[in-house]
């Protein structure tokens, strides 16, 4: 072990500790990005509560040389700026681990550990001596531990002023007091000439260089404004607010005609019944519409989904999963709402679901899914989660979309003209289960047709007939196995295993990698396949054959996604193994790890 | 008459004949209120002279719900689900807002399970024609009360309603509706001319039209049967609706008449037979309130502002429907993107 001498640089763990609303946020962000700017890979994520102001609140910053970034278990450095959690926190750092807290007041004895290291920086005292303006205090403190942070693992005054400057552009004043705050805890820690070995930060030139960071809620809101929704209806829900609050911020840039005109509506509904029947209503007459919820949101959408479904209306609904049942944790990740976007509403349902497990994957997937919707006529999902959404984190830049825009068998005038004037709403002509469509607008006589969420035949008439209807029901589904060829592909990795495997699947997936390499190192080499869209596809079935042992790691308690694969391969059954971790915390490799290979 | 002029058949101003707006045979009960209501959909349509192919005709589940399909094949139709049929047309009508919106909605559907949904469309002022066909009962499933059932109306089964009546003309009223209406499904003199002033509102236009269930609900002891309604039905006004490409050759009288010019052309000439205008939001709600205090149903025009945006107005959209934009007027371009990415740099 004598490596462990020279401390690791770049790869480090943060944990910062405060009450939110209380400006910590702005902080956290400056550090992060400050890490970033360095060229180190990096992820920011926060574990908040569901409450506004004065609850705790930790930020886990984890740069990692090898470009890990799904959250890790072990804590290197805990800065303890909230009162009102230091006993439970000074125990969360690992052994030989660093506390930094506000020595503005001494520490309980309680709360030293012999075996971590304590620095300490007065941060109440500095704000109170330099800060003139008393109700800003409380905020600036926290700017004193970036500072404090910055000069013990050797972030750059620099790259934070340049970090200060990126954020808060256009507000010099601001900059201003915030940098003076940065630089008391800087300073502080220059003079005091403290060190640590826990780790450290070096810039690395040109390391994030192609890579973007940002959220998935805001990922998915530029991929959709790619896609072209102009549609868009939603009711407030953490963790997906910020999903169209991004929208909100960014479409009028793009969809402004010349007379000023919005070429997009974003309707805040009453409810989610009224923001998914405002998304079939819209997307019958042709827009591309979508909306954004949650677990309970989603509950309640679900008779529309089946309308949607019957109908064939197409639409897309993104899901940024939340803890449930219920309301259940709202401002923790799980993936808990897989059967009820697969097989939403009553009735024989199957729906698309599109998985993407990072920020230009969302992009992807969200663009893409206006596509899809169109040419399936019918809802689709873009599963996402709290983690993926609302976490900070690191992925390739967006990529302008490779296609034009597919809107699937939508007939005009003319096309309806070109076939001899006929046009049969639900009659699968091309034997793919993909009837044609007309939109309201379209002029020809033959276009118009009554759209039902009972019983219909070919030509969207009223039918009770027990022939016709099984015959829509099969259709129906000969329709979503034409999609399964159609929809994002599996990913494969070879880990040149003797019979392993590890599928995932969101914001399983980086954690799962991570994993994986863990495993690699411990002589249990895995190959890994990664889910991206139901229904599954491509090599899912290979993978499934020719690995004896199969782990899926999702994040719920009843293996959700594995009773959908069991089903699928009732052959393979037996051996698809769920790995549930449900606690609500962002996965973590180790996690993962200790679940299939035991404690050691 | 000669032979040809009687084998021609009469059309409107677009040259369609009435037939032309009608739709799939009705399987309402015979006598039913509803139909009464479908025909005479068919003549104010008729009479306006409305393009069919310009109507989305919405609605959501229950007897009435389900008559969007006998008029005006010729228009696309959407028959979707217990309650959301105004969430459906807010979303059909922000999507494309040059089509023409009729829904149809039963009391049920409108003010027990749609009463939020309802509410926050007239709340939006979302152009539409929202035709409320009244019967106090829900008919498909077979006699329950409805939330516009009268306090101590008797059920068909006997059973006796303990519950206040919701009164769709005052909710819509006090929700900020710019067009309200009261009509009974067998007044066509009445309705018809109300439906093409509505169609011609720039906002959300409810009517309330009382269409008494002849099966479920028109027995002795119910206060929306046949005859429960004709006893209690009091007229506010007699209706004509001048369209745009007729003259207004009705006679004015000053102070008995009042013209108002609807937002979309035609002319709306009220008769006053009470002492009511319906351009004072605080008389029409009072007027509601005493018609039943005294146990009446107030019928005719008895709100109306012409004053006000439409919600696609309001929403600032593009006079090209959303739904028709192109990938051009949508997606933003590559140097956009890069922006974007460059901006997630910093
Ligand atoms: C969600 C849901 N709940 C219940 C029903 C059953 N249902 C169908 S129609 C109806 C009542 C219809 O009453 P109303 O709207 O007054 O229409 P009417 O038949 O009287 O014209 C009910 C409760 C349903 N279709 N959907
Ligand atoms: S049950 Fe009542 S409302 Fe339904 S069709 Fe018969 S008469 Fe009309
Ligand atoms: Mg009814």
């Amino acid at each position: 072990m004598a490596e462990m001498d020279t401390p690791p640089v770049n790869d480090v763990n943060i944990c910062v500790a405060t009450a939110n609303g209380s400006g910590s946020a702005s902080s956290n962000q400056i550090l992060y990005k400050s890490v970033f700017k360095m060229g180190i890979p990096c992820s920011g994520k926060n574990l908040f509560p569901s409450n506004i102001q004065g609850l705790p609140t930790w930020y886990f910053i984890r740069a990692s040389e090898k470009g890990y970034l799904g959250r890790k278990d072990a804590i290197d450095v805990m800065v303890l700026f909230n009162d009102d959690t230091l006993a439970a926190d000074v125990k969360k750092v690992r052994a030989g681990g660093l506390i930094l807290y506000d020595d503005s007041r001494p520490l309980p004895p309680a709360l030293v550990r012999k075996d971590v290291s304590y620095i300490g920086v007065p941060a109440e005292n500095l704000v109170k001596e330099h800060i003139k303006a008393p109700q800003l205090r409380a905020k600036q403190r926290n700017m004193v531990y970036v500072g404090a942070v910055g000069k013990l693992f050797g972030i750059p005054m620099g790259i934070m002023q340049e970090v200060l400057e990126d954020t808060f552009g256009n507000k010099p004043a601001v900059i201003e007091s915030n940098l003076q705050c940065i630089e008391l805890g800087y300073k502080h820690i220059e003079k005091l000439g403290t060190a640590q070995d826990v780790g450290f930060l070096k810039a690395v030139p040109n390391g994030n260089k192609h890579k973007i960071m940002t959220e998935g809620n805001t990922a998915c809101a530029v991929g959709a404004i790619f896609g072209g929704a102009t549609v868009v209806t939603w009711y407030p829900i953490t963790p997906s607010s910020s999903l169209v609050e991004e929208m909100i911020e960014r479409i009028p840039a793009f969809r402004r005609d010349e007379h000023g005109k919005n070429r997009y509506a974003i309707v805040q509904a009453e409810d989610e019944l009224a923001a998914v029947s405002m998304l079939v209503g819209a997307g019958f007459a042709g827009a591309r519409a979508m909306t954004s919820t949650a677990g309970p949101g989603l509950s309640l959408m679900q008779e529309s989904i089946g309308l949607a479904y019957f109908v064939e209306v197409p639409g897309v609904i993104f899901v940024i999963q939340r803890g449930g049942p219920s309301t259940g944790l709202p401002t923790r990740t799980q993936q808990s709402d897989i059967t009820l976007m697969h097989q939403g509403s009553h009735g024989d349902t199957r729906h698309i679901v599109l998985i993407p497990h990072d920020n230009s994957s969302a992009f992807d997937m969200a663009w893409q899914a206006f596509d899809v919707a169109d040419r399936f006529q019918t809802p689709v999902f873009v599963m996402m989660d709290l983690d993926l959404g609302m976490n900070m984190s690191l992925s390739a830049p967006f990529a302008m979309p490779d296609r034009p825009f597919d809107r699937g068998k939508l007939l005009s005038e003319a096309d309806i003209k070109a076939q001899g004037d006929k046009f049969s709403r639900y009659l699968d002509l091309d034997g793919d289960g993909i009837p044609q469509r007309t939109i309201p607008g379209n002029l020809h006589p033959a276009a118009a047709y009554f759209a039902r969420g009972s019983g219909h035949d070919e030509q969207a008439r009223y039918s009770e007939d027990h022939i016709v209807y099984r015959k829509l029901l099969e259709r129906l589904r000969r329709k979503y196995e034409t999609a399964r060829e159609y929809v994002p592909k599996p990913i494969v990795y070879n880990g040149a295993s003797t019979g392993m495997g590890l599928m995932s699947f969101g914001s399983s997936y980086e954690p799962t990698r991570e994993a994986r390499d863990i495993m690699a190192t411990r002589g249990k080499a895995a190959d890994h396949l990664l889910l991206r869209a139901l229904p599954v596809n491509g090599d899912v079935r290979d993978f499934l054959a020719s690995h004896k042992e199969i782990y899926l790691i999702e994040q719920n308690r009843d293996g959700q996604m594995t009773q959908i694969l069991r089903d699928e391969f009732p052959e393979y059954a037996a051996r698809i193994k769920p790995v549930c971790l449900f606690d609500g915390m962002p996965l973590a490799a180790g996690d993962i790890v200790e679940s299939i290979l035991g404690g050691n | 008459m000669t032979e040809a002029a009687r084998l021609e058949p009469q059309v409107n101003h677009i040259h369609l004949a009435k037939k032309d707006y009608e739709g799939a045979e009705s399987t309402m009960c015979k006598g039913c209120g509803h139909d009464a209501i479908t025909a005479s959909i068919i003549t104010a349509c008729y009479e306006s002279s409305i393009d069919p192919r310009r109507v989305v005709k919405l609605s959501g589940i229950g007897c009435s719900s389900k008559t969007t399909n006998y008029f005006m094949n010729q228009s696309f139709g959407f028959n979707g689900t217990h309650g959301r049929m105004a969430a459906l047309a807010t979303g059909a009508g922000v999507a494309n807002h040059h089509m023409l919106p009729i829904g149809v909605s039963g009391d049920g559907d409108t003010a027990s399970i749609g009463l939020g949904n309802f509410a926050h469309m007239i709340r939006r002022n979302l152009r539409i024609t929202y035709i409320v066909e009244n019967n106090g009962v829900y008919g498909l499933t077979k006699g329950q009360f409805s939330a516009t059932a009268d306090k101590g109306s008797r059920a068909k089964k006997g059973w006796v309603n303990p519950w206040n009546a919701i009164d769709l003309a005052s909710l819509a009223i006090l929700m900020g509706a710019t067009f309200v209406a009261r009509s009974f499904s067998g007044d066509r003199k009445q309705l018809a001319p109300l439906v093409q002033a509505a169609m011609n509102h720039n906002g959300t236009a409810v009517l309330d039209v009382l269409s008494p269930c002849v099966t479920f609900n028109n027995h002795e002891g119910s206060t929306k049967s046949l005859k429960g309604i004709r006893e209690m039905k009091d007229d506010l006004n007699e209706i004509d609706f001048i369209p745009e490409f007729e003259p207004i050759d009705v006679e004015y009288a000053p102070g008995k008449d009042l013209r108002v010019r609807m937002h979309d052309g035609g002319t709306v000439v009220l008769h006053k037979l009470k002492d009511h205008d319906p351009t004072d939001r605080v008389q029409a709600m009072s007027v509601v309130e005493q018609g039943m205090h005294e146990g009446k149903f107030v019928t005719g025009l008895i709100y109306i502002d012409e004053t006000q945006p439409d919600f696609a107005t309001q929403e600032n959209v593009c006079d090209t429907p959303l739904s028709m934009l192109s990938e051009a007027e949508l997606r933003p371009s590559a140097k956009d993107l890069a922006l974007i990415n460059e901006s997630f740099m910093r």
